[in-house]
């Protein structure tokens, strides 16, 4: 069953195209990665579907059968949309337990399930903290702040964890990992794949496909989605630079339409 | 939170409006003939040139640059009724206790219209604490020593005033190696329904050399401001005056907390000098919430007088509707190696109007300085305003001085953030105004009046804004 389905989607900014003519479709149980350099519009298809309202947008984005861009930010989340931001954002003053039960209350709420309690939430908090080997004493500080890079980033999957979404973006959670941190966060992100939920991996570079294994790969470029494949893709990918799928004559025929 | 005001060089004051209303003089005299035989013989030099003081510089206008943004004509206008008398009747207990800070273990001393009101009081034994109009004849010489000796009667006309008209006040001395446990709470009721009514408190604090001591002068009215659901009822109607002068003095290594909480009537008038003398190796963190009043203008003097001090100005302000809150700090680093923080941050609604005006000296011998300022500002209305200053002037040349002045309104990408997460786009917002007070409420060390406020910010939050 499909979870996500992309028709067409084009995206402009102050008069500049960004997205121009996106599909996609992502279906329940799988981890779809898309990958390309820098400026290809990755990002920028990560926060239309989180819901950001800076871009015009055209086309259309179902998901879960219903039309996604016409909910707010706050509903799409409450209906099992999550995205691991690549800059997250530090809330002097708001504690982070404050705000993730503030949140995980939200969802509850949303799905007709009674709100829980501070001692219910913490006896969860602390068995996904293990999951992303993260020292409690985070809790109990404001979020993201003061967080070192690493710290932020494994704390946007344990927050993808306690709220377990039914789609999950990772925009770039990489960048900024060191490898002992990128295998905890990768094996996280393992551990919270379910037949009934999938993942979309916004990535630049391969060494997160190593740990976090693809059904999928796609190559944005230019806006547009230029190649799929499955996950050796990536590998090749690696090995051969992103020239040489910019300059596949495919991807040229791609493009110029 | 995006703009930095850079620092602008002080003005030269203004020559003040002349004319004090002869009302004043005949008053004061009227008092004095009325006084005389009780106030002590040293006190009346003291008042005299505190009426001599305000006859000269008169009520403040917006030609003087320390008023320049708060114009206090309102309060020049009203009649002239000082409460020069002990109340006839005090409230009861069960309305007082309305007041009171729940959960707070504390000494007690309640003040009527600015008198004090033993009955309503319960002060812990072996504390040295009294009306100051009981101290001017048990503690003479100490009085006589320290009363009116730091404040500056000749650059401030409300404080000439209240040298001028004082009858009571709190009178707290800890003495050299002493340390008072629990908390004092001062609560100051104003209940007066008369226009123009005022009371002119005076509080001496004296913590001796290696004292320890902690202290809340709290501000309020009967009927209580009331921030309940719905709607904000406005406690008493008068408008009225409360014109206070605090003076603490901390010894060497002495260890001071001053919380001043005010939360009057909205129709009241509320004009505050604290002033603060340390002597070396003492501490002192002095929290400033401003909450109620028509008009509040609030002025803190710091004056780092030995090596080796640190301070702490905390200050909180929150404008609704058409509030006028000012504070005006003034950190005066006389001596060398002394560190000073002031973190300041207003949230502004309605057509509320916020002055922050923070002044750093730094003498010529105070080198090794380090001193610090923010000024944080949230305007959540477009006709809510905020004028901040930062004042430096510095003439030693090894220190370490910083200060930065913010305004704006929330931020969107974390309410983006914390909507991205499910939280609604209104609680999203009343999370950042809320954390925006916490930053400020945490550095509070006494948990009940962190409770308090954490209270009073929700119940303002939901009401519509602040």
């Amino acid at each position: 069953m499909s979870i996500l389905e992309i028709k067409n989607l084009k995206a402009s900014v102050d008069g500049k195209q960004i997205l121009k003519g996106i599909n996609l479709t992502v279906n329940a149980g799988e981890t779809h990665a898309i990958m390309g350099p820098n400026g290809s519009g990755k990002s920028t298809l990560a926060q239309i579907l989180v819901g950001r309202k800076d871009y015009s947008v055209e086309g259309r984005v179902r998901y879960d059968g219903k039309d996604l861009l016409d909910m707010d930010v706050e509903e799409r989340a409450r209906e099992g949309i999550f995205l691991a931001f690549q800059y997250p954002v530090e809330i002097p003053g708001v504690n982070s337990t404050y705000f993730l039960k503030a949140a995980y209350n939200e969802i509850r709420k949303h799905r007709g399930q009674p709100e829980v309690d501070a001692m219910e939430f913490l006896t969860l908090v602390k068995e996904k903290m293990k999951i992303l080997e993260l020292d409690q004493s985070l809790l109990n500080r404001p979020v993201n702040e003061g967080f070192s890079g690493g710290e932020k980033k494994r704390n946007e999957i344990f927050q993808m964890a306690v709220l377990d979404p039914k789609l999950a973006i990772l925009d770039e959670t990489d960048s900024g990992l060191d490898i002992d941190a990128l295998k905890i966060v990768a094996s996280g992100v393992n551990k919270l794949k379910r037949a009934d939920n999938a993942q979309i991996i916004i990535t630049h570079y391969q060494r997160l496909l190593n740990f976090i294994i693809p059904d999928f790969v796609h190559v944005l470029f230019d806006g547009r989605i230029i190649r799929s494949g499955g996950k050796e893709l990536a590998l090749e990918l690696e090995e051969k630079g992103y020239d040489w799928i910019v300059k596949h004559p495919q991807a040229k025929e791609l493009v110029a339409s | 939170m995006i703009q930095t005001e850079k620092m602008s060089p002080a003005r030269k004051p203004v020559a003040p409006a002349p004319t004090a209303g002869q009302s004043f003089l005949a008053k004061f005299e009227e008092f004095e003939r009325g006084r005389v035989r009780q106030s002590p013989d040293w006190l009346y030099p003291i008042r005299k040139a505190g009426i001599a003081h305000f006859a000269e510089l008169g009520f403040p206008t917006v030609q003087n640059e320390e008023w320049r943004y708060t114009n206090i004509a309102p309060i020049a206008k009203l009649p002239f009724h000082p409460i020069l008398e002990r109340p006839a009747s005090l409230p009861a207990l069960k309305e007082i206790e309305t007041l009171f800070i729940p959960g707070l273990k504390c000494s007690r001393m309640v003040f009527v219209d600015g008198h004090y009101a033993p009955e309503l009081s319960a002060i812990a034994d072996g504390i040295k604490a009294c009306g100051l109009s009981e101290a001017w004849k048990t503690e003479a010489r100490l009085l006589e020593r320290h009363l009116g000796r730091y404040v500056h009667c000749e650059e401030n006309a409300f404080v000439a005033l209240n040298t001028a008209f004082f009858t009571d006040g709190a009178f707290i001395h800890i003495p050299a190696n002493s340390q008072i446990e629990d908390p004092v709470h001062l609560l100051f009721v104003s209940r007066s329904s008369e226009p123009g009514s005022s009371s002119h408190p005076r509080n001496l604090v004296i913590a001796e050399r290696g004292s320890r001591c902690r202290i809340i002068e709290h501000y309020a009215s009967l009927p209580a401001l009331s921030e309940s659901k719905g709607s904000r009822s406005n406690g008493s109607d008068a408008p009225t005056l409360t014109n206070a002068v605090t003076e603490i003095v901390v010894g060497e290594d002495a260890s001071v907390e001053h919380c001043k909480w005010q939360a009057e009537s909205l129709s009241a008038f509320h004009i505050a000098t604290l002033q603060v003398q340390q002597e070396g190796k003492s501490r002192v963190i002095q929290h400033s919430i401003s909450t109620g009043a028509k008009i509040a203008r609030i002025d803190i003097h710091l004056v780092l007088g030995g090596e080796g001090i640190e301070s702490i100005l905390n200050g909180l302000y929150l404008g609704g509707g058409d509030q006028l809150v000012d504070h005006h700090t003034v950190v005066d680093h006389a001596a060398p190696r002394c560190a000073s923080h002031e973190f300041y941050n207003g949230i502004l609604d309605g057509k509320s109007k916020g002055v922050f005006n923070g002044k750093i000296f730094v003498r010529k011998d105070a080198q090794k300085t380090d001193a610090k300022q923010t000024s944080r500002n949230l305007l959540l209305s477009d006709e809510a305003t905020i004028d901040t200053k930062p004042q430096l002037e510095i003439f030693a040349d090894d220190v370490k001085c910083t200060h930065g002045a913010t305004v704006g309104q929330l931020n969107e990408e974390e309410i983006f953030y914390l909507r991205s997460r499910g939280i609604g786009a209104e609680n999203a917002r009343r999370m950042l105004i809320h954390a925006f007070a916490s930053d400020v409420i945490n550095r509070i060390t006494l948990a009940p009046i962190r409770e308090e406020l954490e209270k009073l910010m929700s119940e303002r939050l939901d009401r519509e804004g602040v």
